[in-house]
């Protein structure tokens, strides 16, 4: 299992939290010494920073939840995988990205889409199967995308978006804009051979396109330990001279630093940028997961140390002084938004049986 | 003895050139390895080495001769101690080519490899001939209006002009792929693009066909018409799965809010003596799957017309090529902007005993057939298929109504192929008008073999054609 990197010192606030749950700066770092990848410093959020940080992790977590829930149900088939315990990630690349960016991710999407600003409603939708969903019903949970918020799915097969990411930056690149591509993948996808592939291409035609790497530790039920020959995925680029660094993407504000940084690089024109984000999933590779491959004490002590959210919501209450009240008038809006969903979802017909044979060809 | 020195081959679909430069002069003594000449195709230049020592006797192909046919003499080569008396033996037999020795000492012929992994085998006499088809007159093609005037050129030239017309006319078109810049494309499809499109535009990728396959269908996702050229369709099985799952449905997975307008092409199947690897035909793959159009023309007029049609369409087009078709001439209308639908086959000769269905070079098959078949008195009619999928179905269903037979003839194995589809078709929507079965002929169920009669064996012939047709119209 890769060590999680010490990605900052700006913690005290968070590790001040008294009862509320220990941060991961509190907890022992495992960093490796001879790391050459150092993290970006979390640099602190204002209150309204990690209000919306708050907000939108909220929303995917709640929306997950939800969307298991229904899964057991019955109301979504097929496959479903589910987001919670990464949440830091994608919130926190969202907040430095900027008008005309991509974003396009693997199979374990829902979040990203959320972040984007894609409506929930269409998202659960999607995942019911209705008509009403981002691709008709025609896609599923692991492909749906949002042209107009620049989210380029939800790709079912292990390593296919890092290329197809590599082509979008390759389209800003052509086209001369100062746009950024957010190439999402996880350790699992880490050792599939387009990757590198895609690297190179990267570097060598200085194509802005940051690879955002989700550690989550387990390739399905494979533990990055007994998947790959070296566990420090941010030095994957070192043959190409991608820079990269290992980020604590159970932060969101380390994950806005590091992204930050990533951004500016790719938008001067230096070319690829790889960040590795230690993340964790709390819930299974899919929903059918046996979770034989990793004890629950060790899930229960993700969940309880190093949650993305209490982390946020342990900042705002003690830093920021927030009102409590506010936090829970977010989570009554936040639940409302993905009860609105989950009704839309279950409510909106089925796609007409003519839809069978629309957007073969356009 | 003298020695002769011939007219060596770059490539064994080689079969002529250009003496472009002489580099020994008569007189000058000549040690094996050395270069004495350069020579020119429109795919490559190369250098000729001696393989004998001695002194250049004399020359007789001078320097900038166009068009000088493979295996031609073109120097002989004075062993140490003979004179120059001895050269009037060997020039007169010289210039009476059917008398030359099969393998007088031939240079060794230093091909330019093509590409690494594109290893051309040794110089072979090639044996198949350029020749313009009379049948293949565009003006029967209802796209072309009446009095159009035509030039020829070849496929090759074709495409190249396909793609730089739709490059002028569209700043989101761009080519990429392994060799297509400064090596001017290793078949020589994108000569001269580099220098009129820059770097930005005509990209030379690395060796790298899973991904920058990827990367087009990404650029194509994103709006750009990417051109995405494998150096051959053999490589793209290194790619399929950004093709298929990719590329050919996320218009369907999107709902059709995403799409991909991408085409891909190259040669693909047989060229000649490259063995199994490099040898395969794919167009029953890729016609399988929705959301793909595959096309698969045999004229340069076709290959023009349709690859504009490919870069304008809004989806993913495979567009096959094929090597040995790249040197063969055709007229081409000559019109501002010659685009021809996709999906539309054509009689290319229009007969009432039987119908000849096929596509590509499995064309050459089919029409040498019919014409030999005309002679004993039975006058078949050719479709030229053009479009795999979708498959112009309707065009064959009315052929064969007239005809009631139908043969097949393509270049690909028999299993699930093109032709196993066209007989289906057939079965269902024509089957009380077929007076027979429907035959294919095929490549042969086997993987190509390297060696020069079982490649010609593991092909479909001319012969098997014509043994097909009579079959089907009882006349054997």
């Amino acid at each position: 299992m890769a060590a999680r990197a010490k990605s900052g010192t700006r913690r005290a606030s968070a590790a001040k939290s008294g009862s509320k749950p220990k941060s991961p700066a509190a907890a022992k770092s495992r960093a490796p010494a001879k790391k050459s990848s150092r993290g970006s410093p979390a640099t602190d959020f204002s209150q309204d920073q990690e209000l919306e940080a708050y907000r939108e992790m909220l929303l995917i977590r709640r929306f997950e939840e939800k969307a298991g829930q229904m899964y057991g149900m019955g109301l979504i088939g097929g496959f479903c995988h589910l987001y919670i315990g990464q949440e830091a990630v994608v919130v926190g690349m969202q907040m430095v990205a900027k008008d005309g960016d991509q974003v396009i991710t693997g199979y374990r999407d829902h979040g990203h889409m959320l972040a984007c600003g894609m409506d929930p409603k269409g998202v659960m939708a999607e995942l019911t199967g209705r008509r009403g969903g981002y691709s008709k019903g025609k896609g599923g949970s692991m492909h749906m995308f949002s042209v107009e918020k620049g989210f380029f799915g939800g790709h079912g097969i292990v390593g296919g978006q890092v290329s197809l990411g590599t082509g979008l930056a390759f389209a800003n690149k052509y086209r001369g804009n100062d746009n950024i591509s957010f190439t999402y993948f996880g350790d699992g996808a880490s050792n599939q051979g387009q990757v590198y592939e895609s690297f190179n291409m990267a570097k060598l035609w200085k194509l802005p396109v940051i690879y955002v790497i989700e550690n989550n530790k387990y390739g399905m039920g494979t533990s990055i330990s007994r998947s790959s020959a070296t566990t420090d995925l941010s030095h994957r680029g070192a043959s190409f001279d991608i820079p990269g660094e290992q980020v604590d993407g159970m932060d969101v504000r380390a994950v806005h630093a590091a992204g930050d940084k990533a951004a500016a690089w790719c938008r001067e024109g230096n070319g690829p940028y790889i960040l590795e984000m230690l993340t964790y999933r709390y819930r299974g590779h899919s929903m059918s997961d046996p979770a034989k491959y990793r004890s629950k004490e060790e899930v229960q002590k993700m969940r309880q140390e190093h949650d993305p959210i209490e982390q946020v919501k342990a900042r705002l209450l003690e830093a920021h002084a927030t009102d409590e009240d506010a936090l829970k008038d977010i989570d009554r809006k936040v639940r409302s938004i993905v009860n609105e969903a989950a009704e839309f979802a279950q409510t909106d017909p089925e796609p007409d049986p003519s839809e069978l044979w629309t957007d073969i060809l356009r | 003895m003298p020695v002769q020195v011939l007219m060596p081959a770059l490539s064994p679909t080689m079969e002529e050139g250009t003496l472009s430069k002489w580099v020994k002069q008569e007189g000058d003594s000549i040690a094996s390895g050395d270069v004495i000449a350069e020579i020119e195709t429109d795919k490559a230049t190369m250098e000729v080495e001696a393989v004998d020592e001695g002194t250049l006797g004399k020359i007789l192909v001078p320097e900038g001769t166009e068009a000088v046919k493979v295996n031609t003499p073109i120097a002989v080569i004075l062993a140490d101690g003979e004179d120059v008396g001895a050269l009037d033996g060997a020039v007169a037999s010289a210039m009476a080519p059917e008398e030359v020795a099969p393998e007088p000492g031939v240079p060794a012929a230093k091909p330019e490899p093509e590409a690494e992994k594109k290893p051309e085998a040794s110089p072979a006499k090639s044996t198949e001939t350029k020749q313009i088809h009379p049948d293949e007159s565009p003006e029967a093609a209802p796209e072309v209006p009446e009095g159009t005037e035509t030039v020829e050129i070849t496929v090759r030239e074709a495409l190249r002009d396909a793609m730089a017309e739709e490059m002028r006319k569209d700043e989101s078109v761009f080519l990429m792929g392994e060799e297509v810049a400064e090596y001017q494309g290793a078949y020589k499809i994108s000569q001269g693009l580099l220098d009129e499109f820059g770097p930005r535009r005509v990209v030379d990728t690395p060796i790298t066909e899973h991904g920058f396959t990827g990367l087009g269908v990404g650029a194509a996702m994103a709006g750009l018409k990417p051109i995405v050229e494998f150096m051959t369709f053999n490589f793209a099985m290194q790619a399929m799965d950004q093709i298929i799952n990719s590329a050919a449905k996320t218009h369907y997975m999107s709902g059709g809010q995403v799409t991909c307008s991408i085409v891909f092409r190259g040669p693909n199947g047989a060229a000649s003596r490259v063995a199994a690897q490099h040898s395969q035909d794919y167009a029953s793959w890729y016609s399988h799957v929705p959301g793909l159009t595959v096309i698969q023309p045999h004229t340069a007029a076709d290959a023009k017309g349709l690859l504009k049609a490919a870069i304008r369409d809004p989806n993913p087009v495979i567009f096959l090529e094929n090597e040995i078709l790249y040197g063969h001439t055709f007229p081409v209308p000559m019109m501002d902007d010659f685009v021809l639908p996709i999906g539309k086959a054509k009689i290319a000769k229009p007969g009432k005993d039987a119908t000849i269905v096929s596509w590509g070079i499995g064309m050459t098959y089919a029409l040498k057939a019919a014409e030999e078949l005309k002679g004993e008195g039975i006058d078949a009619e050719v479709i030229d298929l053009r479009t795999i999928r979708p498959m112009d179905v309707d065009a064959i269903v009315k052929s064969v109504k007239k005809t009631g037979r139908c043969v097949t003839v393509e270049e690909a194995w028999p299993q699930s192929s093109v032709s196993s589809e066209i007989a289906a078709q057939l079965m269902e929507k024509a089957f009380d008008w077929l007076d027979a079965p429907v035959l294919r002929v095929t490549g042969k169920d086997v993987p190509m073999p390297y060696a020069a009669n079982l490649e010609k064996l593991a092909l479909p012939s001319v012969k098997e054609v014509i043994e097909a047709v009579k079959a089907v119209t009882y006349k054997d």
